[in-house]
């Protein structure tokens, strides 16, 4: 990697803390990702960006504010990238997967607040995320009730934070809420460009984040193969990558690597051997860098098939109509784009669990690993339905609650160890 | 043929030795600091054609001696199901966890559900309140049995539920009262964990802990059902790994 020190210092990180963060980051993707066997070939360029991710991505993002782009960083799916490309800014997302300055954050928050709102504030306190320093404009949305709160703090230690509100329901009210929130949005965006959008640009912005979408959808299928011709770990790497890489660059990697699987599933080379069983997960989002459950799931021997996460289906699936010719129709078809997502902080949410289903005959999964953040209230709560549906169906369920930290690794590979043994 | 299991615990490790089906040695030790030495004592004078080790300990057991492994979960299901065919259900409370397993008719094990991060509720737990109350471990459950009912032990957490017993000693608080409830408060996290999961009759109770009379005297009044307890409990993973070690 080039030196970046310079930069980094201009973004004022604070260097011992991020050399010590991209250190451990380092370690851990040496071991997770690069142990694993059969790799693609198409994975080199996703190793590529994760090496990049805090070098030449950054220096990417500034000379796209140089030329007067900006950068908006958000936290959650809900926050419409086709309205910020229309905008001609980027969307970048701030990933929050490990701790961080735990020490500083247990100052500002309570204890029993989930890893990923301790996460994105550790990342803060310890200055060492170059993605939260780069943007020139970071959403936060009224989700959890836990993101709504700190949000509170959070927008004090941030220059030129915006607050998304967010329905809980399904009706008619709630999607003009959301419709208004969006158009607020524009407006907040037109007003910090200097320029405002027009029906083209939505309509570009539709389709670069659509090619994107698709992008990710084939790959989905793709895994339903058997053998599975990529593991979860990477497939769940490129979700990840999503949020960070310019989209259209990302789209043509991720078609590239779809190519080559083609032609591994034609002859029936697997990621892993083919008696492997296949499980889903579903439930909280996994940002980087949280690879726990995936690496342990899949060093049993198992292989992840599909994610039911917002890094993953749950934020990837369906597609932006852009048919519509005038603004108004078209923000309307965001709006219900936006609105089947079918995120745990809505009530009722049935959506989910069918998706789920959906997702486990799909991807013929022999079973369903329900991953839960501790302290998440909207995720642990639904997982207790999540697993009685599932069970009706005779899809065997495994829920576990964890957290960032390292502490629970034994007690955790025991549980997923016993339950590989009870689908295999 | 000759199959071995050995379950690599926490608190303790067992041997078990099948010869065509029949156990010709069984065997136990403490783990100790240094569990893989405790292993090659224990293996140093038996033959068997087969091995599988499960328990807490398997890894370090699995690099250190290439022994194929089987997590306690399946192995303890395995072994009350050969135990006692019919079996539908498993309590297991060991050194440092509790298990609950569901066994499908076929023997097959289904669900499970292990106990959290904490101690309490396990034998360690039991260990570690019986040197509070001046018993040897071995003894107090027979002293519970002894004791008279209304004492209430609130703590969920076991270094608390240790000082509420030493205050309630100080409070005078007779030692037999006291050891009574905290078996009461072990059986009914246990009972807890078998009705979430909502198993089916006939419960085998294992572990350890089985060996205390007064946990399985509780047991079998909280669930208002007989429960089988095998003739030594914590030799039911090793046996479960020994018959799987046969399907190898
Ligand atoms: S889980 Fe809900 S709150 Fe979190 S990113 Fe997804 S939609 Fe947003
Ligand atoms: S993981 Fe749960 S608690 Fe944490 S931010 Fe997401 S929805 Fe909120």
């Amino acid at each position: 990697m080039a030196d970046y020190t310079q930069m980094w210092t201009e973004l004022g990180l604070n260097h011992d803390n991020h050399n010590a963060l991209l250190e451990n980051l380092g370690n851990a993707y040496q071991s997770i990702f690069m142990t694993q066997e059969n790799r693609p070939e198409g994975m080199s360029y996703f190793d590529f960006v994760m090496s990049e991710a805090h070098g030449l991505r950054i220096q990417e993002l500034r000379e796209e504010q140089e030329a007067g782009r900006k950068i908006i960083g958000s936290f959650c799916v809900f926050v419409p990238e086709e309205i910020v490309l229309a905008a001609g800014c980027t969307a970048v997302g701030l990933c929050a997967g490990a701790d961080f300055a735990q020490e500083e954050v247990e100052k500002v928050l309570p204890r029993n607040t989930c890893s990923l709102i301790k996460s994105f504030f550790g990342f803060k306190l310890g200055k060492v995320c170059p993605y939260m320093e780069v943007s020139d404009m970071i959403v936060g949305e009224n989700t959890c009730d836990g993101k709504k709160k700190s949000f509170e703090i959070f927008k004090d230690m941030v220059p030129n934070f915006y607050q998304m509100d967010l329905p809980q329901t399904k009706t008619p009210m709630a999607r003009q809420m959301l419709k208004h929130e969006f158009q607020s949005f524009v407006e907040k965006l037109e007003e910090m460009t200097g320029k405002s959008i027009s029906l083209e640009n939505l309509k570009q912005g539709i389709a670069t984040v659509n090619a994107k979408r698709q992008a990710l959808r084939r790959l989905s299928m793709l895994r339903s193969a058997d053998p599975a011709p990529i593991s979860g770990l990477d497939a769940l790497l490129i979700n990840q990558i999503a949020f960070l890489d310019n989209p259209v660059r990302f789209t043509e990697k991720v078609n590239a690597l779809c190519d080559e699987l083609e032609i591994k599933i034609k002859e029936n080379k697997g990621a892993k051997s083919s008696d492997a069983p296949r499980v889903v997960i579903s439930g909280c989002p996994m940002a980087i860098p949280n690879w726990k459950i995936p690496s342990i799931i899949e060093a049993t021997g198992a292989v992840i098939v599909g994610e039911e996460s917002c890094i993953g289906e749950r934020g990837q699936r369906n597609l932006t109509d852009d048919s519509a010719n005038n603004i108004d129709g078209i923000m309307d078809s965001i709006v219900d784009r936006y609105f089947k997502i079918d995120c745990a902080v809505f009530t009722p949410n049935q959506e989910r669990v069918n998706h789920i289903k959906e997702m486990s005959q799909q991807y013929n999964a022999d079973g369903v690993v329900h991953y839960g953040l501790q302290f998440c209230q909207p995720y642990i709560m639904e997982s207790f339905s999540v697993e009685k549906q599932l069970e009706k169906e005779n899809i065997s369920v495994l829920r576990l609650e964890t957290d960032y930290s390292q502490e629970d690794m034994g007690q955790l590979s025991t549980r997923v160890e016993a339950f590989v043994e009870i689908i295999k | 043929m000759r199959l071995a299991g050995i379950d690599i615990g926490s608190r303790s490790i067992e041997l078990i030795v099948l010869e065509d089906g029949k156990v010709i040695h069984s065997k136990q030790a403490e783990s100790g600091y240094n569990p893989i030495e405790r292993v090659k004592e224990l293996i140093s004078d038996i033959s068997y054609d087969k091995i599988m080790a499960t328990g807490y300990g398997r890894g370090i057991v699995e690099v250190a001696f290439d022994f194929p492994t089987v997590t306690e979960i399946k192995a303890y299901g395995t072994g009350a199901a050969h135990l006692y065919p019919g079996v539908r259900s498993v309590l297991d409370i060991g050194g440092q966890d509790t298990k609950v397993i569901s066994i499908n008719e076929k023997g097959r094990v289904v669900k499970f559900e292990m106990n959290d991060k904490c101690a309490a509720g396990t034998g360690k737990f039991l260990e570690m309140i019986a040197t509070t109350l001046g018993y040897q471990t071995h003894q107090i459950g027979s002293e519970a049995q002894k004791g008279k009912e209304g004492i209430e032990i609130n703590s969920m957490c076991a270094v608390f539920a240790e000082s509420e017993v030493t205050s309630l000693l100080a409070k005078g608080c007779e030692r037999n009262d006291i050891a009574l409830a905290i078996h009461q408060s072990v059986c009914k996290r246990a009972v807890g964990m078998i009705r979430r999961q909502n198993t089916s009759s006939p419960l085998m109770f294992a572990g350890g802990v089985a060996n205390n009379s007064c946990m399985a005297q509780l047991l079998e009044e909280s669930l208002g059902e007989n429960i089988i307890v095998p003739e030594k409990p914590q030799f039911v993973g090793a046996y479960g790994a020994a018959m799987l070690a046969g399907l190898l």
